[in-house]
């Protein structure tokens, strides 16, 4: 069972009154994940929304050490630093608990603009967290597509729709052997918080993604940002799971979709209620655009349901 | 030895309302009926701002930008988004 609301800590790592959209759900996750990490964090950001919503010089929207770098350097810059951090300890500069050294990128700098750097980093098993929240498109900029956009998605370089699949990025983290992956999304605020915490207290490369459905991008309402992640779970086109060492687990409640014992939301509705989605669903080919959306989602659970079972 | 560290200093520092009085953004506020209420926190837990007191459920305006969420997240229906003229 994950921890209950009630149980969660008091404390707030983002500030009230910073820079991010309302209803964001990449603020929102930040929260959580502050009240798992607590303050004895440095933190490393890409260029992104959560850039833009740290608000203005003086004042800084998130309560840890922020240093702002370069879009391709999430990987490389976190590996810098945990490195110093370490050394700092070994010859008595740093005292008391070595601080957690994590990234905070969007899903532009994970699977596209920062991948070589994170793979590097994954490979050498750094001591890190990277977290990517994942509003499946550059959004700060204007939402353009990247490689976490789903098929049959708008964004204004895909006008028509993007006609490829995203990729599965989580996967490719875990098959560079790092000890700890996972998935979470805002619906589950105590799933992703319990995440964060085991990957605070293994070492090595750790990497959550966290799916951020963003009213802007994607075109829904503003107050339904939770409504939003919660049937993307329900649809299965977000699974929940978590990776120790390789070995893949499903948490709730996409472990039902996927040991089969409740059958995944049809995707019409999480598609329907999406302005990136629907407007492009007034054709004559809905009909097909539609099913190529669910044969995405029914493949991906397919696939895996299937490697979870790869267990050597 | 010399120590070869030079010491940079932030330029920012952690402070609430870093993107200004954001309740100035509001169309909506969101009014909690405290004769409904159960103390559940799920708009707390929600709240992307941090802007509500999980123990009394009581909102701050100055930084509440009134996206909604806690209102449509709430279980019983305690929250209601009321438009600022009125
Ligand atoms: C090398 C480089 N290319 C492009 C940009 C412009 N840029 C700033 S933020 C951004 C979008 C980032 O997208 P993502 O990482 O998904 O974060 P999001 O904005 O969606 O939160 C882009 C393209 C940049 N700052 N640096
Ligand atoms: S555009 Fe989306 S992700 Fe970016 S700040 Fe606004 S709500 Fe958050
Ligand atoms: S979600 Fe509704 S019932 Fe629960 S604490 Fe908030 S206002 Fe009260
Ligand atoms: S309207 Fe949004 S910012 Fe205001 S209290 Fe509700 S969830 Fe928080
Ligand atoms: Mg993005």
């Amino acid at each position: 069972m994950a921890t209950s609301i009630k149980k969660l800590p008091d404390t707030e790592q983002v500030l009230s009154g910073n820079g991010a959209c309302g209803g964001c759900p990449a603020t929102m996750a930040l929260r959580i994940v502050g009240k798992a990490l607590g303050s004895n964090a440095i933190m490393l950001l890409t260029p992104s929304c959560s850039v833009a919503s740290m608000g203005m010089t003086p004042k800084l929207g998130y309560n840890w050490p922020c240093i702002n770098i370069t879009f391709a350097s999430a990987g490389s810059s976190a590996s810098g630093i945990t490195h110093a951090v370490e050394i700092m300890k070994e010859k008595g500069r740093l005292q008391g608990e070595l601080p957690t050294v994590f990234s905070w990128v969007g899903d532009g700098g994970t699977y596209d603009i920062g991948f070589q750097a994170l793979s590097a980093a994954a490979e050498r098993n750094d001591n890190m967290i990277h977290f990517c929240y994942n509003n499946e498109a550059y959004s700060n900029t204007g939402v353009q597509r990247s490689g976490a956009t789903p098929r049959g998605s708008f964004t204004t370089t895909t006008p028509t729709g993007k006609r490829q699949p995203k990729k599965n990025m989580a996967l490719l983290m875990m098959e560079h052997n790092i000890p700890y992956v996972a998935t979470a999304t805002v619906a589950y605020p105590g799933d992703l918080y319990d995440k964060v915490v085991k990957a605070k207290n293994i070492p090595g490369m750790k990497y959550i993604e966290i799916l951020a459905p963003c009213y802007l991008g994607w075109q829904f309402d503003m107050p339904e940002t939770v409504q939003m992640s919660r049937m993307a779970v329900r649809s299965g086109a977000w699974l929940l799971w978590e990776a120790e060492n390789g070995k893949i687990s499903f948490n709730n409640p996409s472990s039902h979709i996927i040991s089969g014992k409740k059958d995944p939301a049809p995707v019409d509705e999480y598609v329907m209620k999406q302005g990136r989605f629907n407007r492009l669903l007034k054709g004559p080919d809905a009909t097909q655009r539609i099913a190529e959306i669910q044969g995405d989602i029914d493949r991906e659970i397919a696939f895996m349901r299937e490697r979870a079972k790869i267990t050597i | 030895m010399q120590s070869v560290t030079k010491t940079y200093r932030p330029i920012s520092w952690p402070m609430k309302g870093s993107g200004g009085d954001t309740g100035s953004w509001r169309t909506h506020r969101p009014v909690v009926d405290h004769q409904i209420c159960n103390k559940c926190q799920f708009c707390w837990v929600y709240c992307p701002e941090a802007v509500i007191d999980r123990k009394e459920i009581i909102i701050d305006y100055t930084y509440c930008k009134g996206c909604g969420v806690c209102a449509v997240e709430c279980p019983t229906g305690a929250i209601t988004m009321v438009k600022e003229d009125e």
